[in-house]
């Protein structure tokens, strides 16, 4: 196989944006070919969406984004596996390049889910949970992930106050990322045990409160991918992914083992170190999909940086903040940064690539960054 | 005097609305948000506070802002009976704020929310508190409602359940009117409903003169 770099990245800031689908997507595009410093010569565009059949009544986005950027004829294909459709593209894209099919590649993702209220939004993204054993009986994926929580508190030890710590990171973080949907500091001390906390950080999914749950967001994030032996035709020093690793779970939640146990989270994961041949030890910092914050928790614990149910205790003494040992979602993560679904995954690459060069804004650059990881999750822990 | 006279003429007949007893709310930044009663000697720093977004056409605030800034207007002029404002300070600066009025002594009329400081749900909290004087202080059993932008109807609509009641004609004119009911407000309110009494002197303070804002995240580049 041949090896893959990035040598082009571009963001769009997540939030509301009032521009149609494909225009944001085609602007980060852009954004990603002049990072890169070209005007063509893509073989391959992979685009990652989940809603623009059903939110925005688009289909055929890809071909559209290529016209939209005239980069006709290039190879164009939509990716849709739910929440983790980014991290899908990112890696169809590396597999056309190391098969030696094509030597350039556009990885888009995009959505616009602001027009929805939040109660559509997500009825939305519980479509891709089981039709008749789960959908039909009302569960949706903030239901999923409470009940994942009380369970793992009654089991570990978690509290409230973590997940709350875990938000008041995110949001520090997300202060000082351009791109971030929400970047308003909060505090712990609002948020948590406050007598007006109850108000202004209701429950949402008991024992899951507001502060626990991302935004809806718009957003779009692109990646130019190139065969590492034509990686000094580009105007950026390339980023070559060391390893990238999917698994999957069962679709019903109730036919697993444990449902403690994201055993796709570690599947993807312990692929992507073989093939890197590295270790959790080696990982300088990691974007992991913190759609609700028991997760950042939770996947933290299955790629292997902190021990089952110890990752409570990194929390307490900062070790995941950018100035810890182990930053985790520097960018302030789907908590702050937002959750555009079919862009989450490329924004996590993007987020690493940005740290990597050592290009992000003071005050949330990571020290030393070696080895980045991303997580990226679909539905409850279906598809990494 | 013939002026006097007129005036006096064309002014409502008021009646003294029950006080709304300040309070602090620790929004999610930590920061505090002082609730107090506006009185009209309060009504030009309000107004200027209002105006800039009267050119606004995100999220409606132009069709709302132009509305309080009327509805405002008209009770510092004495063209509207029974109109109260309540307002949401951080540090002394407006971050939010409701108007409404009374219809009788059991009816009372929300007008507008309408808030400048973004993404800590103060316009929520103000609602709230609107809400709270009318149910609690002003003894009411029930609050006419519309909603003008798809935002308002999220908060107030589908947050508080609010009844349907199209057939009732709001002041505002048209806009499919909604009642919250003293039962659904009591349900409501252990969810939606906070803050704390009294306020310190010191805190309140803080609140004895209003400032305008000099910058509004819905107007970039905006300096006052």
């Amino acid at each position: 196989m041949r090896n893959v770099g990035i040598v082009g990245i571009g963001h769009i800031k997540f939030g509301k944006l009032e521009f149609e689908l494909v225009d944001i997507m085609a602007w980060t595009a852009l954004e990603a070919m002049k990072d890169a410093g070209i005007e063509n010569g893509i073989d391959q565009v992979f685009v990652s969406n989940m809603g623009g059949g059903i939110i925005n009544r688009q289909c055929g986005i890809a071909s559209a984004l290529v016209s939209n950027l005239n980069l006709e004829p290039a190879m164009a294909e939509l990716v849709e596996n739910g929440p983790a459709s980014g991290s899908s593209a990112v890696k169809l894209g590396y597999m056309a390049i190391a098969s030696g099919l094509a030597n350039v590649v556009l990885v888009t993702g995009g959505e616009t889910m602001r027009s929805l209220n939040g109660w559509q939004a997500t009825d939305f993204v519980a479509t891709l949970l089981h039709p008749e054993a789960e959908y039909n009986y009302g569960l949706t994926l903030p239901a999923f992930a409470g009940m994942f929580t009380r369970l793992y508190m009654e089991k570990y030890g978690l509290t409230e106050q973590h997940l709350a710590m875990i938000s008041v990171k995110n949001h520090d973080n997300a202060a000082l990322n351009p791109f971030a949907h929400v970047r308003l500091p909060v505090t712990l001390e609002a948020i948590y045990g406050n007598p007006d906390a109850n108000v202004i950080n209701p429950y949402m999914a008991e024992p899951l409160r507001i502060y626990d749950m991302c935004p809806v967001s718009d957003g779009a994030a692109s990646l130019i991918l190139c065969n590492m032996d034509i990686a000094n035709r580009f105007r950026k020093k390339p980023i070559r992914i060391a390893g990238i690793g999917q698994a999957t779970d069962t679709h019903c939640v109730h036919n697993r083992k444990d449902p403690l146990e994201l055993t796709a989270v570690k599947g993807a994961s312990e692929k992507a170190y073989k093939m890197a041949g590295i270790g959790p030890k080696e990982i300088s910092f990691a974007e992991l999909h913190d759609a609700f914050s028991i997760l950042e928790v939770a996947e933290s614990e299955e790629i292997g940086l902190f021990e089952r149910g110890k990752a409570k205790n990194a929390i307490e003494l900062g070790e995941t903040r950018v100035t810890g040992r182990i930053p985790i979602n520097s960018s302030g993560g789907l908590k702050a940064k937002g959750h555009p679904v079919g862009a989450t995954g490329v924004s996590q690459i993007h987020e690493l690539v940005k740290q990597l060069r050592r290009e992000a804004e003071p005050g949330r650059q990571v020290k030393e960054p070696n080895y980045g990881l991303a997580i990226n999750f679909g539905g409850h822990a279906e598809e990494n | 005097m013939i002026i006097d006279e007129l005036e006096k003429r064309l002014r409502p007949v008021e009646k003294k609305l029950p006080p709304y007893p300040p309070k602090v709310i620790t929004l999610a930044s930590g920061e505090k948000m002082v609730v107090r009663q506006a009185t009209r000697d309060d009504g030009p720093v309000l107004l200027e506070t209002v105006r800039p977004l009267i050119d606004v056409e995100r999220d409606f605030y132009d069709v709302v802002a132009a509305r309080v800034y009327s509805e405002l207007l008209g009770w510092y002029r004495y063209r509207v009976a029974d109109e109260y404002c309540l307002v949401g300070t951080i540090d002394g600066v407006i971050a939010s704020l409701v108007n409404g009025r009374t219809v009788n002594e059991t009816t009372g009329m929300s007008y507008h929310t309408i808030t400048i400081k973004r993404g800590l749900r103060c316009g929520a909290q103000m609602f709230a508190a609107k809400m709270e004087y009318h149910f609690e202080y002003l003894k009411q059993k029930e609050v006419l409602i519309v909603a003008e932008s798809p935002i308002g109807y999220k908060r107030w609509m589908i947050e508080y359940q609010l009844e349907a009641r199209p057939q009732v004609q709001h002041e505002l004119g048209g806009v499919p009117t909604h009642v919250l009911t003293e039962p659904l407000y009591q349900a409501a309110k252990p969810r939606l409903v906070t803050g704390q009494r009294p306020v310190s002197p010191q805190l309140l303070a803080t609140a004895d003169e209003f400032i305008a804002p000099s910058e509004y995240p819905q107007i970039p580049g905006f300096k006052r």
